[in-house]
């Protein structure tokens, strides 16, 4: 499965388009990590555990929108977008999507 | 019922300086950091644009990269930003905690594209995470995300 976020696969004629795929997921933190993040709020610095937490929720993300892709027969998707919305207290969503698409 | 009132500031003020040393520290070690980073990966260009590349350039491979990173304010920042919020006027402090993070999910996605050529269609956002469920705490950390297309061209 090739992914961009260009319009198009660079160097391979698009050969049919599928529509949008979309793939999001939920996440909550967890009270432990809230609370080493809370500690790290007084010295400053990066939050680890929350760029970590965030990346794997992303790839999850990624991952159910190439499981879409590949259901309908695409073998690219193109013009991927990523977008975070905080849905409660505490939870994000993390929503990718892109045009699903078959490429020579 | 004075005593523990003075004994509450004094955890603030505590905070307070227990901020501003370890957040100067961690900021100037991440910017030296960063810096140091920048000038390795100069030969690989990231850009916003999307068609840059010449018509007879052989493409070797396409990978979608992705770089992130969570900063969070300091202690002493906190306090800061809530004062300019009553005076008005630049923050100066969540600006370097903005160009922080935006330059480290840059270098993390470059991170992510040693072999290739150059990095089309990079986008950059932002999302404010961290709000807890204590309402009156204002951003504590901010995220920030870089994605874009790598190109490797045949040599």
């Amino acid at each position: 499965m090739i992914l961009t976020n260009l319009e198009n696969v660079p160097g391979k004629a698009t050969v049919e388009h599928f529509g949008i795929v979309a793939g999001s997921t939920v996440r909550a933190k967890h009270i432990g990590r809230d609370f080493m993040a809370g500690l790290k709020n007084i010295v400053g610095g990066e939050l680890c555990a929350y760029t970590e937490l965030l990346r794997e929720s992303r790839q999850q993300a990624t991952d159910r929108m190439i499981s879409k892709a590949e259901q309908l027969g695409a073998n690219a998707v193109v013009n991927i977008r990523f977008s975070t919305s905080s849905v409660a207290q505490g939870a994000a969503e993390l929503y990718v999507y892109g045009t699903a698409v078959k490429v020579e | 019922m004075f005593n523990l009132e003075l004994i509450q500031l004094y955890i603030v003020l505590f905070f307070i300086i227990l901020g501003f040393i370890t957040g100067t520290l961690i900021e100037k070690r991440h910017y030296r950091s960063i810096k140091e980073r920048e000038l390795k990966f100069l030969k690989l260009p990231a850009v916003t644009i999307k068609n840059v590349l010449d018509k007879e350039a052989i493409i070797n491979d396409v990978n979608f990269v992705t770089g992130s990173a969570v900063i969070s304010l300091d202690y002493f920042k906190r306090f800061l930003a809530g004062l300019y919020n009553f005076f008005g006027g630049e923050i100066k402090s969540y600006e370097s905690l903005l160009d922080r993070a935006r330059r480290e999910a840059i270098l993390r996605m470059k991170e992510k594209a040693v072999d290739a050529d150059i990095i089309l269609n990079v986008r950059i956002e932002t999302s404010a995470i961290g709000k807890s469920a204590e309402k009156r705490k204002t951003i504590g950390s901010i995220e920030a995300i870089a994605y874009g297309t790598a190109i490797t061209l045949k040599k």
